[in-house]
């Protein structure tokens, strides 16, 4: 067994129990914290496949972006867990039922015995100057520029959408209207009554 | 690095509409509000010009370009040509609803236009990667449009669903898809097509094919994947369900033909059976439950549902007529919807939605002429000739009997939809034997009522001559 298969099984072990946990924590921010590393242990596993920029992306993005405003997010919201766990034991049986046959069934049909070396061969293996950055980006900007600029698109529909969707004016909030404040007259802020004098005594 | 520019020139009426679109996006920007209707007319205005580009340049053969991710053939471009007359109405419709429920603003229409974008990346896709990303940006901005309500607590509640569930189903699709690719290696469905044939590996192939038969059913809303088409439809401003409701079903079938067809033909005995299973289960569902709907918009959603098992038949047969019949039966399906969607529209006024079926009681003392295009519109989802629903379902039928062994596929189909006609057969008797709740007099807009009229004259008339559209058909699926 290669030093590449123990590094495998070990941070393919990592990455599934992390992912466990990511789902079966009570604290929102472990549960954020368990991702991380997920995402982390799936980096590794990229690495091995010779997918580097991807890898450092991911990490980058993901763990160093993406990850820290969840956190944020999550900080920022009072959740109320337990209430969002109702249900979790009602459903349990059932769902442990079907996750179980699922895995059953996908071990049988993605084993070895389908996508073994002897079905699929070993992907070439690249000498230590190959530049992985270069070949994507490559690739990327020639043979598939027309789904690299839809992406784009979906990304601009994104925006749209979360502005749209969040950008709202209540009513019961105060805020000063500048506008009207500078407009205003001294009849609107003033007015005059007359009174009888008082009698003095 | 040799680099071969791709024949950008395919792809005019996609980048036309984008850069139509992301002006729109600006224009509405230094409109005030009570101008809103510049951004609705330039929406229209940039709908009619690509229209006019698509036509114009209307493909007799397939032709590829950016390395095959994209392909422009006549079958592409007749559904785009629908897809364009399918929002156009819808945008033409909504108006007035959107203002009189102060959702008139410009992104409701940016939306639609990416929308319509989305669509037609979707139809056009020859590669997995190029068909995901057009599902992807028709789905983001239809649950976008759906959440566009914010007041509406149920718009949020089943954008939300939608979204969740729309997630799961891009999850399942994907997952297919990496399967797919494991064993043939390309993303390319020509080579998908042509290295699928030979491959060895069979089981996995299957298994991916059942992965993206999940997400392509989710998204057409076939029965055990439907649980969202109630709850949107219901939930949605009417404005968004009739949207949803019409040119997504076309772009739907473009999808089942580019992956089933064009991409995984070689399994066609697997996915005959998958469509059989779907196809007959929806029929079942939706024409039954529809019958037990008190409200306008969810009881067309379960119709909705019982004619997608209905397009469904004329695709598992694996014909190139049954293609085409199944094409007619999705155009024919779009105008229908657009229909009865623009009826609960046109009788909706501020601060009242007419989507019970109590509000469609005496509408023939209301309003004759109206009550006489919904007759229409329900005589033709029904299947009464000579509507155009008639012959859709027809054309459909008869592909099915002629092919081999699926003669007890028409006779069950025939039996759910005669059990279908009663609940469309029902509105008509609501409006025609019973007594009006409401006498207040419809107030819509001269062109909505022109456009709503035109559509279901469009429904006689295309039933009365249907040997047209349905030759459109049958030549642009040759073609391609």
């Amino acid at each position: 067994m290669g030093v590449e298969k123990i590094i495998f099984y070990i941070v393919a072990l990592i990455m599934v129990s992390s992912a466990t946990m990511v789902i079966t924590v009570r604290n929102p921010i472990q549960a954020a914290l368990f991702l991380v590393l997920t995402f982390f242990a799936s980096a590794i596993i990229w690495m091995l496949l010779e997918a580097e920029f991807l890898a450092i992306v991911l990490v980058l993005v993901y763990v160093g972006a993406v990850m820290v405003l969840f956190l944020f997010v999550v900080m920022m919201l009072d959740i109320n867990v337990d209430r969002l766990r109702e249900g979790f034991t009602r459903y349990l049986p059932i769902g442990v039922v079907v996750a179980v046959a699922m895995v059953g069934m996908l071990i049988t049909v993605v084993g070895s015995d389908n996508f073994g070396l002897d079905k699929i061969a070993e992907p070439e293996r690249h000498l230590a100057d190959y530049n992985n950055t270069k070949a994507l980006g490559s690739e990327l900007y020639t043979k598939y520029v027309y789904p690299f600029e839809i992406a784009a698109v979906i990304l601009l529909v994104a925006i749209v959408a979360a502005i749209a969707l969040t950008m709202r004016r209540r009513d019961n909030t105060k805020y000063q209207k500048p506008e009207d404040q500078i407009s205003v007259k001294r009849e609107d802020r003033v007015r005059m009554v007359n009174m009888p004098t008082e009698k003095k005594k | 690095m040799n680099f071969e520019l791709p024949n950008i020139a395919l792809a005019t009426p996609e980048i036309t509409l984008l850069c139509l679109t992301c002006l729109v996006l600006v224009i509405d920007l230094f409109v005030p509000q009570q101008k809103r209707i510049v951004t609705y007319l330039a929406s229209q205005l940039s709908l009619i010009i690509v229209f006019a580009l698509t036509i114009s340049s209307y493909a007799e053969q397939s032709s590829f370009a950016f390395s095959n991710t994209f392909v422009r053939d006549s079958m592409g471009d007749v559904l785009k040509l629908g897809v364009y007359i399918s929002i156009f109405m819808v945008f033409l419709y909504s108006r007035d609803y959107l203002k009189q429920r102060d959702i008139f603003i410009g992104e409701f229409y940016v939306l639609g236009l990416f929308g319509v974008l989305g669509m037609m990346v979707l139809i056009s896709a020859h590669n997995f990667l190029t068909l995901y990303l057009g599902l992807e940006l028709l789905s983001l901005s239809l649950y976008a449009m759906v959440a566009i309500h914010r007041e509406s607590a149920s718009a949020s509640e089943s954008a939300m669903k939608y979204f969740v569930l729309g997630a799961i189903a891009s999850g399942m699709l994907l997952y297919g898809m990496s399967m797919i690719y494991g064993v043939t290696g390309s993303l390319d469905l020509a080579e998908i097509a042509a290295t699928a044939e030979s491959s060895s590996n069979q089981l996995l192939l299957i298994f991916g094919l059942v992965f993206i038969s999940v997400g392509v059913a989710f998204k057409l809303g076939a029965v055990p994947f439907h649980m969202w088409v109630p709850d949107v439809y219901h939930g949605a401003p009417t404005s968004v369900t009739i949207y949803i409701a019409s040119a997504p079903k076309i772009a739907a079938f473009a999808m089942l033909m580019r992956l089933l067809i064009d991409g995984l033909s070689s399994l066609q005995a697997q996915w005959q059976d998958i469509l059989i299973i779907l196809a007959i289960s929806s029929m079942a569902v939706g024409n039954i439950i529809a019958i037990a709907q008190a409200n306008m918009k969810r009881m067309l959603a379960y119709s909705a549902i019982s004619h997608i098992g209905f397009l469904m038949l004329g695709v598992l047969t694996g014909q190139q007529s049954g293609f085409a019949a199944s094409m007619f039966y999705a155009l024919a399906y779009s105008l229908m919807s657009l229909g009865g969607f623009g009826m609960i529209i046109l009788l909706s006024r501020k601060g009242f939605e007419a989507d019970r079926l109590d509000d469609y009681k005496g509408l023939n003392e209301r309003s004759p002429w109206f009550a006489l295009m919904m007759l229409i519109i329900m005589f033709s989802m029904a299947g009464v000739p000579p509507f155009l629903g008639f012959w859709a379902k027809l054309s459909v039928l008869k592909e099915v009997v002629a092919a081999d062994s699926l003669l007890w596929l028409a006779v069950v189909s025939v039996i759910f939809s005669i059990i279908g006609a009663f609940y469309y057969l029902r509105i008509i008797k609501l409006m025609y034997f019973d007594k009006p709740e409401d006498t207040t007099a419809i107030t819509a807009d001269m062109d909505l009522r022109i456009a709503i009229s035109a559509n279901s004259l469009f429904v006689l008339g295309l039933g009365l001559f249907p040997g047209m559209l349905l030759a459109l058909c049958l030549s642009a699926i040759s073609a391609s």
